[in-house]
């Protein structure tokens, strides 16, 4: 790989002021820096919302059952060791919230999109460093009041990560509706401003900076799916605030934009003329396109690492374009699909059936382009390939059953079953974690310098994937026999007595699953430290980032910002003794560059 | 302390691996410390993809064979849940086929061209031809479904008043349920959580001046005739729920402030279905279950488990609160005489108010 080194004069570039300790690991304006720290804001939350997930399951599988885990962990939400129904609502609540928003959104997008946008298009670092860095402090701060949010003296948000109101609205309906659900509010009004600034700094600096000679058709497909992301995310999160600030208005201030004739705890209260439904089209007008702002960058990460392992160009670049651009379209004229049975007119059900439908040509396209990408090729299988490999095949599980819940007929008797959580879990949950845990161990030699253990990535590859499908693959069942999620337990029910042993078994799948991302953390953490030096295009790739120095340093480029001849995927192009040709290196005398 | 000693067994097994991770790096140190992988890597890998397939397809088989006597596939007991349940088996059976070729494509794939040292992939960036055939796949594919499953939908949702349906209401609190029935005129009375008087025993916030409401009856039980079509309106008082018959495969949302609707014919009478043999397995195993966990409830100390009798059932579906697992009213259908004999028993609005 020699034969590709970057051969600029190491001199420095005027880039370079000095930085003290703050400057450098704290109030950074550095992109490489702020991706580290979300990524490592974001596994902390992570593991706040995986071991919630094992409480919880626990309490499924062995319902009302003493436990030293919630006498540990619940305290007073645990009298005797047995799990209060409350706090059981409070743990799925704050559970979805950690895992959609602050994992598998700022987690992932903002750790990927601040690491490769700059690299990947040869910029020296985002259009705006100083807010890159407010909105990194702002997802911090979101971060901190959500986690405050769990020690409030009436229990912490508890009505589910959609906060419908008015079970939201009213601290008489819901302990956790009083401060707790205050906090999810402000967290989360906060969070959205956090990730406006990101996507807004990533949407410009996609459009302004690019090296020269990288046209858009020369980006490589993750710069494409965090583009897109960023826009959707700038399109649909305002209304999502809009949605907090109102339903903040009806909470403390007495209006009445989703409440109407209530009557509770004995007596009416005053609101009067709102609507619930009115919440959930503003909710899920960011709800869905959210499944996209987790999904898409994990697929954009999916296309670089499956094309470099395969040592294969992604099969049909254009195809794969224009199908991201077809779903962030899409994404925002369904999210209909969630209020099939809301009470909403049955012909707008109608008009969102035929749209969500639609969205499963493009998913479609994809699952198959990565497929033939596959085929023939000389497949490397590092751990990101592994986890690549396993998002393809997570997305098409959970993706084909979104072809039921989609069919609105079909979703009268499965919405709001296990079947749905089986389904978001796979198609979105689960394939966006992958992505997430592909990119790290694709791009960990650049984030830090040093190589994490394949050993220990194929371990926790294959515990994780077997766990996955042991977890999420029977929920179809117990969704499709009629169970309803978010129920504190099914015994109550006698009539679901033959589904409580599927409970344990997916409990005990939870639970291996869940502590086996122990083997990750260990690998992470100490890679970091005594990892093996890396060297500087470890998986022979040829994009833009693996040409800047390992080490380190402000503005990425010691000289000249590389310029561009070609796009990224020029893997095992005939006339070539490598099976790579980064982008950097210019076309051949004769050698054509492909059309497309 | 079954959770418990689960989490000891892992951590142990965790350890264990930890070292053979070691031992199987130190073995290696010696020939080449890359943690990037290699031939032997890939072919291990390429294996284990192979394997993985399996396991998919024996989740899907074990879970089918197991799990998949399901109420939604068989026993829908009203006149629509066929149209949905065969829809559902058509879509089911699309999505199985798709996603056994598939998988097996990836992970065959994965499996056939793990890499090799020394060997070039072959370099093919797109071929429109492909392309077309798998957008224009789906594309015939979906709309198919979509044409079907939005027939099926407007026929469902669909209230044909000429019928004369029977007109029930829905009414939700935390944490349960009441039916009113509009009685003789078939009109419900007006009503508002406002005009709640306990006092007057108004518990549904009855017009008291309506005289459509005079007749209404309240219950907690919902009985329906057999082969009556039934209009439900749905209300809640306090906060969102959800009105889930799955055995009837109907559902709709209580919203606070608003009616919503949804209309139904229960063709099977609860004793018929009792009689089904789906069902009577179905109960016998269930009634096993029960037994076991009674022996062990005994031996604590505690009352046992009464024997499970099947009976149709309205659940709560949407988020409502502490008790939101426990929100559930008993269904009842029966014959148009029984049915009428049940409704003389009950007491209408008027008479009902204490003055
Ligand atoms: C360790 C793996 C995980 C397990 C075992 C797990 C388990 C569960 C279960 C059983 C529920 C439903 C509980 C109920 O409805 O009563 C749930 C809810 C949820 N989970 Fe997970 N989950 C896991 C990981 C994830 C991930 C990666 C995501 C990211 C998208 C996620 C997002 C959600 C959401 C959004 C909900 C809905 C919360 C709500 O109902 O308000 N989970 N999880
Ligand atoms: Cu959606
Ligand atoms: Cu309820």
């Amino acid at each position: 790989m020699s034969a590709h080194e970057d051969t600029h004069a190491h001199e420095d570039h005027g880039h370079h002021h000095k930085e003290t300790f703050v400057t450098k690991y704290i109030f950074s304006q550095d992109h490489k820096m702020i991706a580290r720290q979300y990524l490592i804001t974001g596994t902390i939350m992570g593991v706040i919302g995986v071991f919630m997930s094992m409480m919880f399951r626990i309490q499924l599988a062995w319902p009302e059952k003493p436990n030293v885990l919630f006498e540990a962990f619940l305290g007073k939400w645990a009298p005797n060791g047995v799990m209060d129904a409350d706090i059981y609502l409070a743990l799925v609540t704050i559970h979805g919230t950690i895992m959609v928003f602050f994992v598998l959104t700022a987690g992932l997008s903002g750790t990927f999109s601040n690491l490769l946008i700059p690299l990947q298009i040869g910029a020296r670092d985002m259009a705006s460093g100083f807010l890159n860095m407010v909105s990194y402090w702002l997802f911090f701060l979101s971060s901190v009041i959500m986690v405050i949010s769990l020690f409030v003296q009436a229990g912490p948000a508890a009505a589910g990560w959609t906060v419908y109101p008015p079970l939201s609205a009213l601290p008489m309906a819901q302990g956790g509706s009083g401060m707790g659900m205050t906090l999810w509010l402000v967290s989360m009004a906060i969070f959205i401003a956090s990730s406006l600034l990101g996507s807004l700094n990533y949407i410009v600096t996609v459009i302004n900076l690019r090296t020269k000679g990288m046209s858009m058709t020369r980006l490589p497909l993750t710069i494409w799916a965090f583009f897109v992301t960023a826009i959707i995310g700038v399109i649909s999160f305002p209304v999502l605030l809009s949605a907090a600030l109102l339903l903040i208005m009806d909470r403390s201030f007495g209006t009445s934009f989703f409440l109407s004739d209530i009557f509770i705890q004995g007596e009416v209260l005053h609101y009067q003329g709102g609507s619930p439904v009115l919440f959930e089209h503003l909710f899920w007008f960011l709800g869905h396109p959210e499944v996209y702002i987790v999904l898409l960058p994990a697929l954009g990460i999916t296309s670089e690492v499956i094309a470099t392992n395969s040592r294969k160009p992604i099969f049909g670049y254009r195809a794969m374009v224009a199908s991201i651009l077809a779903i962030a379209f899409l994404s925002t004229i369904v999210w209909g699909h969630h209020m099939f049975v809301s009470g909403m007119n049955p012909f707008l059900g109608s008009v969102f059936t035929f749209t969500t439908l639609l969205i499963a040509i493009p998913s479609a396209v994809k699952a198959f382009n990565y497929i033939t990408t596959l085929w023939k090729g000389n497949l490397q299988m590092n751990p990101a390939m592994l986890f690549s490999i396993g998002l393809v095949s997570t997305f098409i599980t959970g993706g084909l059953t979104g072809i039921i819940l989609g069919d609105s007929a079909l979703d009268i008797n499965v919405h709001d079953t296990y079947f749905v959580v089986a389904h978001f879990h796979l198609v979105m949950g689960i394939s966006a974690l992958y992505g997430m845990f592909a990119g790290i161990y694709h791009w960990f030699p650049r984030m830090f310098g040093r190589m994490l253990n394949k050993n220990l990535g194929y371990i926790h590859f294959w515990v994780t994937a077997i766990c996955a499908y042991g977890v999420f693959f029977p929920m179809h069942f117990i969704g499709m026999a009629g169970l309803p999620r978010r129920y504190y337990t099914n015994s109550n029910f006698p009539l679901f007595d033959d589904l409580a042993n599927v409970n344990v078994i997916i409990t005990l799948f939870a639970l291996v699953g869940g502590v086996f991302q122990l083997v990750f953390l260990w690998n992470f953490f100490s890679s970091m430290f005594y990892g093996k030096k890396a060297e500087q295009n470890p998986w022979r790739s040829n994009t833009l980032e693996w040409t800047a120095p390992v080490e380190h340093i402000h503005g990425n480029w010691p000289g000249e910002i590389p310029h561009v001849y070609r796009w990224s995927y020029d893997y095992s192009k005939p006339g070539h003794d490598e099976d790579f040709v980064p982008q950097n290196i210019p076309l051949k005398e004769g050698e054509e560059e492909l059309q497309h | 302390m079954t959770a418990l000693l689960t989490i000891l067994v892992l951590v142990f097994i965790l350890v264990a691996i930890w070292q053979m991770v070691k031992i199987f790096d130190l073995a290696q140190a010696k020939v080449e410390n890359s943690q990037i992988a290699t031939d032997n890597d890939n072919r291990i890998n390429g294996y284990l993809m192979i394997s993985f397939l399996a396991f998919i397809y024996i989740i899907t088989i074990v879970s089918f064979v197991k799990w998949g006597d399901l109420p939604l596939l068989s026993n829908s007991a009203s006149e629509h849940g066929p149209q949905i349940d065969n829809l559902m088996i058509i879509s089911l059976t699309i999505i199985f086929i798709v996603q056994t070729v598939t998988q097996f494509l990836l992970h065959y794939f994965a499996f056939k061209y793990k890499g090799e040292k020394g060997r070039k992939a072959l370099f093919f960036a797109d071929n429109n031809k492909l392309e077309t055939i798998w957008t224009i796949i789906p594309v015939i594919v979906l709309a198919g479904l979509i044409i079907y499953g939005l027939s099926t939908w407007i026929n469902i949702m669909g209230v044909d008043e000429s019928d004369d349906p029977l007109v029930v209401e829905l009414y939700a609190q935390q944490f349960n349920w009441k039916a009113r029935y509009a009685g003789e005129d078939n009109t419900l009375g007006k009503a508002n959580v406002r005009l709640i008087d306990f006092d007057r025993a108004n518990i549904l916030g009855l017009d008291e001046a309506d005289p459509n409401a005079q007749d209404d009856v309240i219950t907690t039980e919902l009985h329906l005739p057999v082969g009556k079509p039934v209009l439900f309106k749905m209300r809640s008082q306090d906060v969102l729920h959800s009105a889930y018959m799955p055995h009837f495969r109907a559902q709709m949302n209580c919203v606070p402030g608003m009616i919503t609707q949804f209309g139904f014919t229960p063709t099977v009478t609860t004793a018929e279905m009792r009689l089904t043999p789906e069902m009577t397995d179905k109960v016998v195993n269930i009634n096993n279950i029960r037994v076991e966990k009674s022996k062990e409830l005994i031996a604590n100390g505690e009352p046992a488990l009464d024997r499970y009798e099947f009976d149709y059932l309205l659940l709560c579906n949407k988020i409502c609160g502490k008790s939101h697992y426990n929100m559930q009213m008993k269904i009842i259908v029966e014959t148009q005489e029984e049915y009428n004999a049940w409704m003389k028993e009950q007491k209408v609005f008027k008479n009902s108010l204490i003055n």
